[in-house]
C-alpha cells in the first residue's frame, strides 16, 4: 500500500534504510520545490538517478566527469542524438575511447550526486513507485545504499532531529543482532570506527562521547548514522541503575509467586475476552 | 483487592484515547494538567495529559489502563505509571510516517525504563493511507520477535485482540523466566 509522504516528515535516510531493509524494486520519485527526481533501485540497491533539471545523456554525464572533451561531446550530440545510451557507451568503447569502468564509474558519481543532493532537501512529496524502472535503453548501476545512508546521514546535522533519535546520552549501544549485517562490509569513517570500538552495554553513549573527546552533537551524529544503518540499537547500560530504580519503586500490595501472578494473568485474558 | 496497570503510549494523536475509550467500563478521565518541573529548577511548565481507563476482572482485580504521551520529561511520571505495571503498548498512527521517529523514540524510553513485554499497535489501518505492517516494522526498526499488530482503536474486538496479545507475551515471558 502507500509508501508516500513528505520528507519534511520522513527522512531521505528513512527512505533509503527502509528501501535498503525491505529490497524493494522500484522508483523513488520525489517532487520538490524546484525540480523533481526519480531514483530507481532494483532489491534495494541504487539502479539509477535522474534530476529533471539536468540533462543527463551519457554523453552530458562522460564530458561532467571529464572523461570526453567538449570537442567530443559537441561532435555526439550532433552525430549521435538518436543513440540511445546503450549503443553510444558500446560504441565508445568499441572505439577505445574509454573504458567500461570509465562509464560505470561516471554515472556512478552523478547518481550519487542526485541522491546526495536529497539530503539538503528540507521537503518534498515522495512516492514509490513499485517495479518501475528506468527505459530499458539506460545504463543502469547497482549499489548498496548502506555508505549512501551512512554518508548522507552525516550531512543531517539538525541537532533537533538527533534528539528525538538519541533521546538521552546515558544509553548505551550494541550491535544489532540482524543477519546479513556485517561491519566489515560497511565504510566507517574514523569517528564512526572510534565509536564502534568502544561499543558494549556496560559504556554509555556519553562515556564513549567523553573518551573520543566528542562534543554532543558529534557522538549524536555518529550513533544516528549507526543506528540508520541498522548496526547498532540502543540499550539501557547493564551496570548503572535505572532512573526507575532510584526514585522508590513500591511493590504492589500483593507480590504474588509465579503461579499466582500466572493465574493473574489468565484472570485478565478470560475477563478481556468477554468484553 | 489488586490493581494492576498497562500502559498506553504514542505520540499525539495516535489514538491512544480512543483506545482505552473502546474497552474502559468508566468514561475515560482525561487530563490535561500542568506540573511544574521543580526538581530541574525550570520556571516553565511541562503538560502532562494522562487518561485513565478502567476494566474490573472480579472483586479482588481491577486493571488500569493509562494512556500517556511518551514524553522527554518522562521521569516525572514514571512513579505513577511503573507501580504495577504489567505491561505497555506503544501506538502508532500508520498513516502518519512523520510520527514514526517519535514513536520509536518513545518506545526506546520506555524499553529501557521498563523491562516489562510490550506489543506495538500500528493504529488508524482502516485509513486509506496507512502503511503496510511489513514497512512499519522497518522504519520503525524493530526487531522480529517484537509484536506489531494491526489496529483500528474505534474497533472494540480490535482493541481487546490488542490486549490480548499483550497478556499474552506477558504469560510467555513469565514462562522463558522460569
Ligand atoms: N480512522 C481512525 N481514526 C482513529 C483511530 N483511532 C483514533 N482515531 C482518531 O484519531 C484522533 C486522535 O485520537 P486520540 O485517541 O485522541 O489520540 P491520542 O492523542 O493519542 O489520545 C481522533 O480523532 C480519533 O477519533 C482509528 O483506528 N481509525
Ligand atoms: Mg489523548
Amino acid at each position: 500500500m502507500a509508501l508516500k509522504g513528505n520528507l519534511r516528515d520522513f527522512s531521505i535516510t528513512q527512505l533509503l534504510n527502509l528501501i535498503n531493509l525491505a529490497r524493494k524494486t522500484g522508483t523513488l520519485v520525489i517532487e520538490g520545490q524546484t525540480s523533481k527526481v526519480w531514483i530507481s533501485f532494483r532489491e534495494g540497491r541504487l539502479a539509477y538517478a535522474q534530476d529533471g533539471q539536468q540533462d543527463n545523456s551519457l554523453a552530458a554525464i562522460l564530458f561532467q566527469a571529464n572523461k570526453i572533451s567538449s570537442a567530443q561531446h559537441r561532435v555526439i550530440k550532433q552525430r549521435a542524438a538518436t543513440m540511445s545510451d546503450k549503443e553510444l557507451g558500446l560504441l565508445l568503447i568499441n572505439a577505445s575511447y574509454i573504458t567500461q569502468q570509465d562509464i560505470l564509474g561516471s554515472l556512478q558519481t552523478y547518481f550519487l550526486g542526485v541522491v546526495n543532493n536529497l539530503f539538503t532537501w528540507g521537503e518534498g512529496l515522495f512516492r514509490f513507485e513499485n517495479n518501475l524502472l528506468p527505459p530499458d535503453d539506460k545504463i543502469t548501476i547497482r549499489l548498496p545504499l548502506e555508505n549512501i545512508i551512512i554518508e548522507g546521514s552525516r550531512r543531517m546535522q539538525e541537532l533537533e532531529q538527533l534528539q528525538d533519535e538519541i533521546p538521552s546520552l546515558d544509553m548505551a549501544l550494541r550491535f544489532a543482532e540482524r543477519p546479513g549485517t556485517n561491519i566489515r562490509n560497511v565504510n566507517l569513517s574514523a569517528q564512526e570506527w572510534k565509536v564502534v570500538s568502544y561499543i558494549n552495554p556496560k559504556n554509555t553513549i556519553r562515556q564513549i562521547a567523553r573518551v573520543n573527546k566528542m562534543n554532543d552533537l558529534e557522538i549524536r551524529r555518529v550513533v544516528y548514522g549507526l543506528l540508520q544503518a541498522g548496526l547498532v540499537e540502543i540499550i539501557r547500560p547493564s551496570w548503572t541503575p535505572s532512573p526507575a530504580v532510584q526514585i522508590p519503586v513500591k511493590i504492589p500490595p500483593v507480590k504474588p509467586n509465579r503461579e499466582e501472578q500466572k493465574s493473574l494473568i489468565n484472570r485478565l485474558i478470560d475477563r478481556i475476552r468477554k468484553l | 483487592m489488586q490493581t494492576v496497570k498497562m500502559v498506553v503510549t504514542g505520540p499525539f494523536n495516535a489514538g491512544k484515547t480512543e483506545f482505552i475509550r473502546s474497552v474502559s467500563e468508566i468514561d475515560v478521565v482525561s487530563t490535561e494538567r500542568k506540573i511544574t518541573a521543580e526538581a530541574e529548577r525550570i520556571k516553565d511548565t511541562t503538560t502532562v495529559a494522562m487518561d485513565f481507563g478502567r476494566i474490573t476482572v472480579d472483586q479482588d482485580l481491577v486493571l488500569y489502563l493509562f494512556g500517556t504521551p511518551g514524553q522527554k520529561r518522562f521521569d516525572f511520571m514514571w512513579e505513577i505509571l511503573s507501580e504495577g505495571m504489567l505491561g505497555f503498548i506503544v501506538m502508532v498512527d500508520s498513516s502518519r510516517p512523520e510520527t514514526f521517529r517519535e514513536a520509536r523514540g518513545i518506545l526506546e524510553t520506555f524499553r529501557a525504563y521498563a523491562p516489562t513485554p510490550y506489543v506495538v499497535a500500528a493504529n488508524k489501518q482502516d485509513k486509506d493511507d496507512a502503511w503496510d505492517l511489513e514497512d512499519m516494522r522497518i522504519a520503525l526498526r524493530l526487531d522480529p520477535k517484537v509484536k506489531l499488530l494491526e489496529c483500528i482503536a474505534t474497533d472494540k474486538e480490535n482493541v481487546k485482540t490488542v490486549l490480548l496479545e499483550l497478556l499474552f507475551s506477558i504469560l510467555a515471558e513469565m514462562d522463558t523466566a522460569e
